[in-house]
């Protein structure tokens, strides 16, 4: 991850200081009101199993792609609770970028929709009950794509 | 049988003179061993790697697993190989000085034929001759050097440190270094190491930015070539080892941004470029495959004393992996012929320290002496003589981890126990005493806490499972590193190939089968939740000593090793 832009946000937590901070980060573009705004999607969050969630989010069968979206979580979880995941795409006009545990009860996590011209990454952190997949859909130009890579969770211990 | 070095050459020239004592071959070998160490000069840049010593200043004896299992592509490839077949693997002559050090053949009788190995001070001598043949070399250290003892533990690794600074270690990377906490790292990094050693790991990160939180990498001039050394510390330091210690801390292997780092490196004019890693063997393999630009990856964490480099084809090129064993038994010397910019061609060494043919170095044993002092009534207590022989390195048990498991039984009234499938810890010979720094060669960790923990029977499954996945995944990228844990009473069949959660079967206990549904004392010690450091517990190391204070003769006995399933054949099994 690119440091500059990390320390940009620690520099803008700083200056935000906690009351402003809303509004700072909606300064440096890291909320946008359109995504807080979209509709909710109350179907594809409820959904139990991936093939339901999928359907519920009108991406019935997404095409696999792993070189254009690049999905980045731990092979193995440090901790099971929040699991960071980082999602891009180099695609044109990526509409929407959504994320799925397939072994979690409820299986979507995350959705965010990106309005033209948004930098199509984004970061969040996850919870993980067992060892499962972490699924990456997005959306560009209409289109639906998907990624996935397994993240273990251990009970830990006894290494070395 | 201690003896000196010269002492040691005349009983070899009087064996083999009188076709006694020892072998034809072994005393043959050992005429090759004294030669081992005049390793002809190479290229034109070099580097000298250590791995793993856990905090061994003193000569010892450390005996190779018999059993070191592959699985899926990994089965029969370096690392798992063991005895013959790595011999045959790598051309090493059996019967050999090297033959004893890379493998568990013959151990007991090899061993007093050869005597101790490793120890700080003859450690010193080798570097020091490597370095004068070859100007400008740099000496690298993997790790896990820290911990390992009783004194480095109470000196909070002041004499690991004082011992590589000694010693002229260039770079480190870290494991069992964060054990000690962050603070103590960052502490040694901007005090006693500044401007002399230089700590690096890509793959650490603040928690919640991911700011970098130590150097990267470093560009060392060697010849006037410049030299990338990529730091990559073990990538479970906060799953496998108590997250408390290091709570702003993560980890992880981090390919994207080694791959990244190599890049940069490579842009700011290193002409060599490898990668100082803790991830083990196996991780380093795929990452080799995966990755490009690198050189060599020179790694540890995994305690394979691997007599040979193993190429690895990626889009790039090839990379050389390597590793180099532990407990101060083997240094590692890569040299480089670099022409015009690039690596042209190479030579790589893994020689073993053999305490007797090596002097020691006078001005490291007296560093070693001081920092010795303040503990050594502590460490030199008997407390009591092993009939058989003990060791701990090996997939499934140890001897010596049998007599921890057997404590723990004894002492907390427990059916079953579990002991940490570490791969560090010493061997001692048949007819040795057992002193307390013995049992702290095996058990000095900074979360000592012995526990006693109500399981239901699906809890045991689970635990065993889980663990066993982490050594016997099919990917590598999800595996620890360590070995199985250990089991006291409880039987059970293991199948390494089977999926997970399908591996553990028919545990039995007195012979009657496991009960998913009934709950059994289970005692244990090196719990990693900060809810067990809380509620405390006696030290694993004074619950052993009492223990053994009072057997004062450890009978010689087969430890509990679970029954192997379709493993029949692998080359990774004596």
């Amino acid at each position: 991850m690119n440091k500059e832009i990390n320390l940009g946000r620690r520099e803008a937590l700083k200056a935000g200081g906690g009351i402003g901070l809303m509004a700072v980060l909606g300064a440096y573009g890291l909320l946008n009101s359109t995504a807080a705004m979209a509709e909710w999607n109350k179907a594809a969050f409820s959904s139990k199993a991936m093939d339901e969630a999928f359907a519920a989010m009108g991406a019935a069968n997404p095409e696999v792609n792993a070189t254009a979206i690049q999905l980045s979580v731990p092979e193995i979880a440090e901790n099971g609770a929040i699991v960071p995941v980082t999602v891009s795409s180099t695609l044109a006009n990526v509409e929407q970028i959504t994320i799925f545990v397939d072994k979690n009860q409820n299986v979507m996590a995350a959705n965010f929709i990106f309005p033209a011209g948004t930098e199509s990454m984004v970061t969040t952190r996850v919870k993980m009950g067992q060892t499962a997949n972490v699924v990456a859909l997005v959306k560009a130009d209409g289109k639906f794509y998907r990624t996935a890579k397994e993240v273990k969770v251990t009970a830990g211990g006894c290494g070395g | 049988m201690d003896m000196n070095r010269r002492e040691f050459l005349q009983m070899l020239a009087i064996a083999s003179a009188g076709g006694f004592l020892l072998k034809h071959s072994e005393s043959y070998a050992a005429s090759d061993a004294a030669r081992m160490y005049d390793l002809p000069k190479f290229g034109n840049v070099s580097l000298m790697h250590i791995t793993d010593t856990h905090a061994q200043l003193n000569p010892m004896f450390f005996r190779e697993p018999e059993i070191n299992l592959g699985v899926g592509q990994m089965k029969g490839l370096p690392p798992h190989l063991v005895g013959n077949a790595l011999l045959k693997r790598f051309g090493v002559k059996p019967g050999t000085a090297e033959a004893h050090a890379y493998t568990s053949l013959n151990y007991v009788d090899a061993a007093r034929t050869y005597g101790k190995v490793g120890g700080f001070a003859h450690l010193a001598t080798l570097v020091k001759q490597i370095r004068a043949s070859r100007s400008g070399s740099l000496l690298l250290d993997g790790g896990d050097t820290w911990q390992g003892t009783g004194q480095a533990l109470w000196s909070n690794g002041q004499d690991m440190i004082d011992a590589c600074l000694e010693l002229g270690v260039d770079v480190m990377t870290m494991h069992w270094e964060c054990t000690y906490g962050a603070q103590r790292i960052k502490d040694a990094e901007e005090g006693a190491l500044k401007g002399k050693m230089d700590v690096v790991a890509q793959n650490v990160k603040t928690t919640d930015f991911g700011d970098p939180v130590f150097k990267p990498y470093v560009i060392r001039e060697i010849n006037t070539i410049p030299v990338a050394i990529i730091g990559q510390a073990f990538p479970y330091s906060s799953i496998a080892n108590p997250r408390y210690f290091v709570p702003e801390w993560s980890y992880g292997i981090q390919e994207e941004n080694l791959q990244l780092t190599i890049d940069e490196a490579r842009k700011k004019g290193a002409q060599v470029v490898v990668l100082l890693s803790h991830n083990g063997m196996d991780v380093d393999l795929k990452l080799a495959s995966r990755v490009s630009g690198l050189d060599a990856i020179l790694g540890g964490h995994t305690h394979d004393g691997i007599p040979a480099p193993i190429p690895v084809k990626n889009r790039g090129g090839t990379t050389l992996v390597t590793n180099a064993g532990s407990n101060g038994k083997f240094l590692g010397v890569l040299d480089f012929e670099v022409k015009a910019g690039k690596v042209t061609d190479f030579r790589y060494k893994l020689l073993p320290v053999f305490s007797n043919l090596l002097a020691a170095d006078q001005s490291m044993a007296a560093l070693m002496q001081k920092h010795r002092a303040p503990y050594a009534d502590k460490l030199s207590e008997k407390l009591a003589t092993t009939d058989g022989l003990l060791y701990r390195r090996g997939n499934f048990n140890g001897s010596f981890d049998q007599v921890i498991l057997d404590a723990l039984m004894k002492e907390k009234d427990a059916p079953i126990a579990f002991s940490p499938g570490f791969r560090w810890g010493t061997s001692l010979l048949p007819g040795s005493a057992i002193t307390m720094e013995d049992v702290l060669n095996q058990t000095a960790i900074t979360y000592p806490y012995t526990t006693l923990t109500e399981m239901k029977g699906e809890q045991i499954k689970m635990v065993l499972e889980d663990v066993c996945d982490n050594l016997f995944n099919p990917d590598p990228y999800y595996q620890q590193g360590g070995d199985m844990v250990r089991v006291g009473g409880l039987e059970y069949t293991c199948e390494p190939n089977a999926a997970n959660g399908k591996r553990i079967q028919d545990m039995r206990l007195n012979g009657k089968p496991l009960d998913a549904a009934k709950t059994y004392k289970v005692a244990g010690w090196a719990p990693v939740s900060e809810a067990a450091r809380d509620k405390g517990g006696e030290p694993i190391w004074d619950l052993v000593a009492r223990h053994l204070r009072a057997e004062k003769v450890v009978k010689a006995t087969a430890p509990n090793v679970p029954k192997l399933k379709g493993v029949a054949g692998n080359p990774g099994m004596v």
